[in-house]
């Protein structure tokens, strides 16, 4: 068991515990459901590394019919009163933001750090797990000072994170699916088949018009997967290499950079980001699940013609 | 062509309102299928990917740290800090982190921030503050609008600083693309393009904000 394993099974523990005090909350009307979706969401946590594929996807499915036949309920919050957390602000002071900052800086630290660990030449913790590890680690960091300060009770935690779940409520799992989705997309094909309709549509002997296309298609298909790094490789393929930098000689480094980040204007303006976009719209408790996606739209479109003018002037001078 | 029937089921099912696990679950389903792949192949290839993908849940971990603060008065702090500085205002204040973000992921710290450690406890009580301060208690769409745009300035400051960092995933990826296909750059030459589009957007999201403070002001008046 790895030790990223063990951030998992803790993540789970977590989920379970969210799963057991719905269950628990007569409050809400459909504790039953909101208790087996976070309780199942909590298996694929514990167990995941180790149930065969096929498993998990059922439970996956099992999920999402959970959640999306009739929702899950939210029960009363258990949110302290404003007056008390008032009270505890003036009593705490800047104390308060001790744990919260401990978060990001032991995880810089930590990931930092963890590249170079080593035991017996081997790296304890693969490089690409090394953000990951240094968060949960950072997280334990943060949660024990947090409980030794503040004076609390060991359970008062679990209850919290299971307040802010409910409140995020079953998009948490959002980003996970999407990712699921953009897997899917990848293995029917569904980026060639973009590719080759954008492809069909360009004079290809007009230098901004092949720009244009490529900047804009990254910026479309991303919107489409959700993601720039799914769309790049197609794109680059289809349009980038063949007219770009083959036919009219312009330079791959700008094109790649920019292009990368033309997508990323679409990033901006697709609820299908999930993880960027609709999380926190449900984090920060806005009514309007694409409040955040509205507000990034303007510097979205704006910022794409920038890039593709960026593209233009420089591809081809460097 | 017909694989792209997942992408319209998406699109019509978001417009719809739906519950998005459900949409993305039967899109992917259904893109699945016309891709030719066997049922049970694709309930596997979903538990795979699920598996593969838990990473994205590890920004939960932070919510027992943060609901406890929060219990304890975190925002309460935050928003009594903020206030006592005269010259805040939410466009300069969410200018600020613009600033911290972008410069701290083009170092390659990119967990300086995120929407649960940092957006939800501190930026968005703090520019919600900065408003109240000069103009007394907001209207709930004002404060819906300002927390978007703290959510917001997060997202645009992590995505266009960090790729000027030679060894952010992005420009691997890019570099791994490119040299696939046979040509041979380093990771710094690829970065260094990322430049002119962070100055760029800086640009332009500063003036959104220093609008959003003036349309504000325009809407809620100074405080007597």
């Amino acid at each position: 068991m790895s030790i990223l394993d063990a951030i998992y099974a803790l993540l789970g523990l977590m989920f379970a515990a969210a799963s057991f005090i719905n269950l628990r909350d007569r409050s809400n009307p459909k504790r039953y459901k909101s208790a087996l979706f976070w309780g199942l969401y909590a298996v694929t946590f514990f167990f995941g590394t180790w149930l065969p594929p096929f498993v998990t996807g059922c439970l996956v499915i099992l999920m999402a019919l959970t959640a999306g036949i009739g929702g899950l309920g939210k029960g009363a919050s258990g949110e302290a009163a404003e007056a008390e957390r008032r009270e505890r602000a003036a009593h705490f002071g800047n104390r308060l933001f001790v744990p919260a900052l401990l978060i990001p800086l032991v995880t810089v630290a930590g990931t930092l750090l963890l590249q170079h660990v080593a035991n017996h030449g081997h790296p304890l913790v693969a490089v690409k797990d090394a953000t990951l590890v240094a968060l949960g680690v950072a997280v334990l960091v943060a949660l024990a000072v947090g409980l030794v300060m503040l004076r609390q009770q060991a359970a008062v935690p679990l209850f919290e994170a299971r307040r802010l779940l409910n409140s995020v409520g079953s998009v948490a799992v959002l980003p996970q699916l999407l990712a699921v989705l953009g897997a899917l997309f990848a293995l029917a094909g569904v980026g060639q088949v973009v590719a080759d309709l954008v492809g069909r549509f360009i004079p290809v002997d007009n230098a901004f018009a092949v720009v244009t296309a490529y900047a804009v298609g990254m910026a479309l298909f991303t919107m489409v997967m959700g993601n720039a790094f799914a769309a790049f490789p197609v794109m680059t393929a289809g349009i980038g290499l063949p007219l770009i930098v083959h036919l009219h000689h312009g330079n791959p480094g700008v094109m790649g950079a920019i292009g990368m980040l033309a997508g990323y204007c679409g990033t901006l303006m697709t609820p299908l980001a999930a993880n960027f976009n609709i999380v926190p719209a449900a984090l920060l408790e806005l009514p309007d699940q694409n409040g955040v996606v509205k507000v990034q739209i303007p510097t979205g479109l704006i910022l794409l013609v920038v890039n593709t003018l960026l593209i233009y002037f420089l591809v081809f001078r460097f | 062509m017909l694989t792209l029937v997942g992408v319209l089921i998406v699109i019509a099912g978001f417009a719809l309102r739906q519950n998005p696990l459900l949409v993305v679950i039967v899109a992917a389903v259904a893109t699945a299928l016309a891709g030719g792949i066997a049922p049970a192949a694709i309930v596997t290839d979903i538990g795979r990917a699920f598996t593969e993908n838990r990473y994205m849940a590890l920004v939960w971990f932070t919510l027992p740290v943060i609901g406890m603060l929060e219990k304890n008065g975190l925002k309460e702090r935050a928003q009594a800090l903020i206030a006592r500085v005269r010259s805040a205002t939410t466009g300069r204040l969410l200018i600020l982190y613009l600033a911290m973000r972008q410069c701290t992921a083009a170092i390659g710290l990119t967990s300086f921030g995120g929407h649960a450690a940092m957006v939800r406890p501190l930026v968005a009580p703090m520019a919600e503050a900065a408003a109240a301060a000069r103009f007394g208690a907001l209207p709930e769409q004002t404060r819906y609008l300002i927390r978007a745009h703290a959510a917001a300035v997060d997202n645009i400051g992590v995505f266009f600083g960090e790729d000027i960092f030679i060894a952010m995933g992005s420009v691997l990826l890019i570099k791994a693309f490119l040299d696939q296909n046979g040509i041979a750059l380093t990771p710094l030459s690829i970065a260094l393009w990322s430049i002119p589009t962070a100055l760029a957007v800086f640009l332009i999201q500063s003036l959104r904000l220093l609008w959003l403070d003036r349309r504000l002001e325009r809407g809620l008046g100074k405080r007597p």
